[in-house]
């Protein structure tokens, strides 16, 4: 089976069940993408497919041969950029473990909606998880990360 | 219900709480059979066939495989309980979700089977999305169900010989009795409750009271 | 990104920069003096300061980081006194040497208490300044000219001669200079870092997924260990079929351990697999078998009669008992929880036979390093500990058992092969593991005088000891009182004439733990919601009716003041919104809050603002304060409102993943704001002080609104529970 992941292509010898988030981490070496539920409740495993978000711990690698899949290693474009910048210069990070699945989902969010207001990042951000409630910052840095993506 | 019991408990310390309403989603008959047309053939009148005939389909509609996504607000439910779907997630444009969070974010184009979680699995098919609106089924009786359901006001401009099809034939719909380990499939099989609708079309698609 | 870090490296490091490292000696008296309480230990190097010839400035922090900002404080107060600039700091976690790196509030390298700041301020600053002292004399050997007219300042040293160097190039001379035997600590009229907000060490990893957890940790040599567990606490695995697990490419081998069974593979996902294909026979003979509620229903009859004696002065019961139209009893319940930080629990374990080298979260590594030590038959001095980020705990990642530690220690002994055994956990492991917070059931009966005063409190405390059981039982438990099943309600800070707390310590087959802000999470909800209660009989204003009962010098008046301006407090209820307030002592930090809460369309509590006061003494890191305000209101008031951790008739657990233990999201995480009240006294924690006030806070704001006072948690309960 072969799976593209920031560009480069892995040939995997595992169980074709076998979920994308533990072939990343465990076959290919990206860490970066967290394990916190194992069943699509907290979005710490969020990566995108096709430019798409997806969690990957409900998703089989057999489902993903011929797509184009990016994480939080090799995310990159102007949304990107806007989201690590402000995620850095607010400090949003507390534990850290879930913030590379918030991340994610803020780029997901801004590459559809490039000026959320706080109802839209209520509902696209609802599925990722911080048990530390670094909420706030997540709010703030997502307004922050829109504001520098207009001028 | 389940659900119903946690809410009363939650009206004991002062919550008031939202009914889920007048039909008794997800109170199925002990029998998990789907009659065939032929069943109702005793029923003289051919108006109250037909009323017959859309109440067995109703054992479909109103079961909660179907009805958690035909939900009348913009967060679907989930669960034999049809308790509110958690990750709290919403219609959003075109029924796919919200950006950053869309149906497709979790629900794949297969059921994903997770072994290790109590669930056992995820629900997938490549057209997962909400019903829309129009087409909200719960909190409603079986009767405005069936009047919404002939109305191509608020069935997305479907004839009836589309809606046969739409019932009998749509994978989606065909989910329901296919909803992966871990999850009750809905009454009978996709082909049988097609062959109810298209008897209670034959028939007239007569409406129980509403 | 490819093959990480191995175990050692860190040691491996440490021992070819030793040249590098700045060992700062610290006088006995000074440190004893610090911990403000025994004498400590007889003098040992200490090594925090680690300089490059790169002009980096590396400080070891002695304390584990899993969010609540320990590394960002300490580097401040060395950086402060060394007069770095903060751009130049960079920190890692000490490695396991109590000698070096004990806690000094406590006496073991240990997390906890939220006693990171208190227990480390004079002593990083003391090695900050030491430090400093070292680069001076290596300057002023080399330039020739007297320490005393040698400046520094953002890290760099300078002589009015012009001549300049940064840390970098003077670290080796510096290195090789004598300790200083005492240092002279700044007046905190000139710091020019703490006080302000800076930039977190920590935050560009864990903005780029860079960061490493243990869960991150691997070896092309490493085997993943998963253990089954067994449905209730207690049961015992007595034997086991792999035939079927044996079919899952990536399998190894398994095991019966104590905790269950150890299942052996490659890799993480056939190791779940396979633990699932197990097909294991348990001895449920010892198992615990009492569900939650014939446990809640055992306590409220237990209630009922007072219990041991906590604190008493006058005569409530008698007062009581001698009746009175004003009384008012209230009884609360309290739930299991559990912690389910994001990062389930993991260890690295590597037995050769004689040494573990170990890697992983380790809260409390002195306690972890008994713990493996016992599982593997080998002295604790053998075991060595390379603490990692952990993605939060919350308390979980400290138990007086090292209990994960130990069974990841009994697994790689199981395995038997000199190579690196990492143990994971689900959500699942982590959510039926046990180590909950507690389930208590308080009574309270509380009686308002005439003149508007509260005359008499009787509150009496139902539920398992945390220490009990523990070799902490014989320093924390006192005539049948455990301390943390009572702190914040025996010491309650209202003046009342006739008063009296008791406890009753129950057993039960369920493993209990501390939790973020440990005995206050009940003890806090309890007084705030009742003291509320007993002021509105009296006709009182919840603020002005506190501050009644306080000292006016009390730093609980200092907070309430605080809040109640940052808020502008108006009363309890304005059109559809209530307004609720609590204040609580928590591990010598005050924090007064009040909640604005709504009804949303559900009739459900919506929580919309809260104004947060706190007073921690020297605000060490204000961004990191706010932070901590911020995230210990987002917990408290996720669990007040959510969270129940149920066993069914049979003792097994209900909730075994986010879907039924539900988590405060996004959407439901109101506005904070929060006023940091300012004061000289020595700084006290912040990662747990948060936690408390705010379900109280809630609730009597919930009853401002709506008439109904809420003391069975959660608000909400769950769905399917």
């Amino acid at each position: 089976m072969r799976i593209s992941v920031n560009g480069q292509a892995h040939d995997l010898d595992v169980d074709p069940e076998t979920p994308l988030l533990w072939a990343l981490r465990d076959e290919i070496g990206l860490t970066g993408t967290k394990f916190g539920c194992g069943m699509a409740q907290c979005g710490a495993c969020m990566v995108h497919v096709d430019g798409m978000p997806i969690r990957s711990c409900v998703t089989p690698v057999s489902a993903l041969e011929g797509r184009d899949i990016v994480t939080i290693e090799g995310i990159s474009g102007k949304e990107a950029d806007a989201v690590r910048q402000a995620w850095v210069a607010l400090d949003v990070s507390q534990c850290g473990y879930c913030q590379s699945g918030q991340i994610m989902s803020a780029v997901a969010l801004l590459s559809v909606e490039p000026k959320p207001d706080d109802k839209a990042i209520n509902d696209g951000m609802a599925g990722n998880i911080c048990r530390c409630a670094t909420y706030p910052k997540i709010r703030a840095a997502i307004h922050a990360a829109a504001k520098s993506l207009e001028g | 219900m389940k659900s119903l019991l946690a809410l009363s408990i939650a009206g004991l310390v002062g919550l008031s709480v939202a009914i889920i309403g007048p039909v008794a989603f997800g109170q199925q008959p002990a029998t998990r059979d789907l009659r065939a047309p032929v069943d109702f053939a005793s029923i003289q009148d051919r108006t109250q066939r037909s009323v017959a005939l859309f109440e067995e389909a109703g054992k479909v509609i109103t079961h909660p495989r179907c009805a958690n996504c035909h939900p009348a607000g913009d967060r679907p439910s989930q669960g034999m309980d049809m308790h509110p779907h958690n990750p709290p997630v919403v219609r959003g444009e075109g029924n796919m979700g919200a950006p950053g969070l869309q149906c497709t974010t979790c629900h794949g184009e297969k059921n994903a089977a997770i072994p290790t979680s109590s669930i056992r699995s995820i629900p997938g098919n490549p057209q997962w999305h909400l019903a829309p609106v129009e087409m909200a089924w719960q909190g409603k009786s079986l009767g405005a169900i069936c009047e919404q359901i002939k109305d191509p006001a608020r069935n997305g401009g479907r004839d009836l010989a589309k809606i046969h099809e739409h019932m009998a034939s749509d994978d989606l719909v065909g989910w329901g009795w296919n909803p992966g380990d871990g999850r009750e499939p809905a009454p009978g099989t996709q082909a049988r409750f097609g062959e109810i609708i298209q008897a209670w079309i034959d028939t007239g698609a007569a409406c129980p009271k509403p | 990104m490819g093959f990480q870090t191995p175990i050692t490296s860190r040691r491996a490091i440490l021992k070819g920069l030793g040249g590098l490292v700045l060992a700062a000696y610290l006088p006995s008296v000074a440190r004893a003096q610090e911990a403000g309480t025994k004498p400590l230990p007889p003098l040992v190097p200490n090594a925090f300061v680690r300089i490059a010839p790169d002009d980096t400035v590396t400080i070891l922090s002695k304390h584990i980081e899993f969010g609540q900002g320990p590394w960002t404080g300490l580097a401040t107060l060395v950086a402060e006194e060394l007069d770095a600039d903060w751009a130049q700091i960079r920190v890692e976690h000490a490695p396991s040497d109590v000698k070096l790196y004990a806690n000094l509030a406590m006496g073991a390298q240990l997390t906890g208490g939220s006693t990171a700041i208190a227990n480390s301020y004079m002593q990083m600053r003391r090695t900050g300044a030491a430090a400093r002292a070292m680069l001076v004399a290596a300057a002023a050997k080399q330039w020739k000219v007297p320490a005393s007219e040698i400046k520094v300042e953002k890290g760099v040293i300078s002589h009015a001669s012009g001549r300049t160097s940064r840390f970098g190039a003077l670290a080796e001379a510096a290195a090789h200079m004598p300790v200083p035997t005492d240092v002279v600590l700044k007046d905190p009229a000139n710091f020019r870092l703490i006080g302000t907000d800076l930039p977190k060490p920590d935050t560009f990893v864990k903005s780029h997924g860079q960061a490493l957890y243990t869960l991150d940790l691997r070896d092309p040599d490493m085997v993943i260990a998963m253990v089954a567990r067994p449905n209730r606490f207690g049961a015992k695995a007595t034997a086991v079929d792999d035939s079927q697990a044996r079919k899952i490419k990536g399998y190894l081998s398994s095991a019966i351990i104590p905790q269950g069974v150890v299942v052996f593979a490659k890799s993480t996902y056939p190791a779940m697999k396979a633990r699932e294909a197990l097909k294991i026979t348990w001895d449920e003979s010892a198992a615990h078998k009492k569900g939650t509620k014939a446990i809640v229903a055992d306590y409220m009859e237990q209630s009922r009669q007072p219990g041991a004696v906590a604190a008493t002065r006058g005569n409530a019961m008698a007062k009581i008992a001698a009746g009175g139209t004003q009384i008012v009893e209230q009884t609360y319940v309290f739930p299991y929880l559990a912690h389910a930080p994001m990062e389930t629990l993991d260890a690295v374990v590597r037995f050769d036979g004689q040494k573990a080298a170990c890697h992983f979260g380790s809260q409390g590594p002195t306690i972890d390093q008994g713990a493996i030590a016992t599982a593997l038959g080998i002295k604790p001095e053998n075991v060595s500990i390379d603490v990692a980020l952990a993605g939060g705990s919350f308390g979980r990642r400290a138990t007086a058992s090292g209990d994960f530690a130990a069974e990841a220690a009994t697994c790689a002994k199981a395995y038997g092969k000199n190579v690196p055994v990492k143990l994971v956990w689900t959500r699942e492991d982590d959510m039926r593991g046990g180590f909950y917070r507690p389930l208590y059931v308080h009574r309270m009966r509380g009686m308002v005088a005439p003149d508007g005063t509260i005359s008499a409190w009787h509150h009496t405390i139902v539920g398992q000891s945390i220490m009990g059981g523990t070799p902490f039982e014989a320093l924390m438990v006192k005539n049948g009182i455990d301390d943390t099943s009572v702190e914040g309600a025996s010491d309650m800070p209202y003046r009342v004439a006739d008063f009296q707390c008791d406890l009753h310590s129950t057993k039960q087959g369920v493993p209990v733990l501390w939790w973020r802000s440990v005995g206050h999470t009940h003890t806090g909800f309890a007084t705030e919601t009742f003291v509320d209660m007993l002021l509105e009989k009296a006709g009182k204003d919840p603020i002005d009716g506190r501050l009644a009962l306080l000292d006016a010098s009390a730093r609980e008046a200092g907070v309430l003041k605080a809040v109640k301006e940052l808020a502008g407090w108006k009363g309890r209820k304005a059109g559809d919104k209530g307004y609720g307030v609590a204040v609580h002592k928590s591990f010598n930090t005050y924090v007064a809050q009040i909640a604005e809460v709504m009804r949303d369309e559900n009739g459900q509590p919506k929580v919309t603002h809260v104004w947060c006061a706190v007073d921690c003494g020297v605000a060490v890191n204000p961004n990191v304060i706010r932070a901590q305000m911020e995230g210990g209101i987002g917990y408290g008031l996720g669990h007040a409102l959510y969270a129940s951790l149920d066993l069914d008739e049979s003792g097994q657990v209900v909730q075994t993943n986010f879907d039924k233990y539900r988590s405060l999201r996004i959407g439901e995480m109101p506005v904070v704001d929060v006023v940091i009240v300012k004061s000289a006294v020595a700084p006290t924690g912040v990662g747990e002080p948060g936690v408390p006030p705010i379900g109280p806070a809630v609730s009597n704001a919930w009853r401002a609104l709506t008439g109904t006072a809420v003391t069975h948690l959660p608000f909400v309960p769950g769905e399917t529970a």
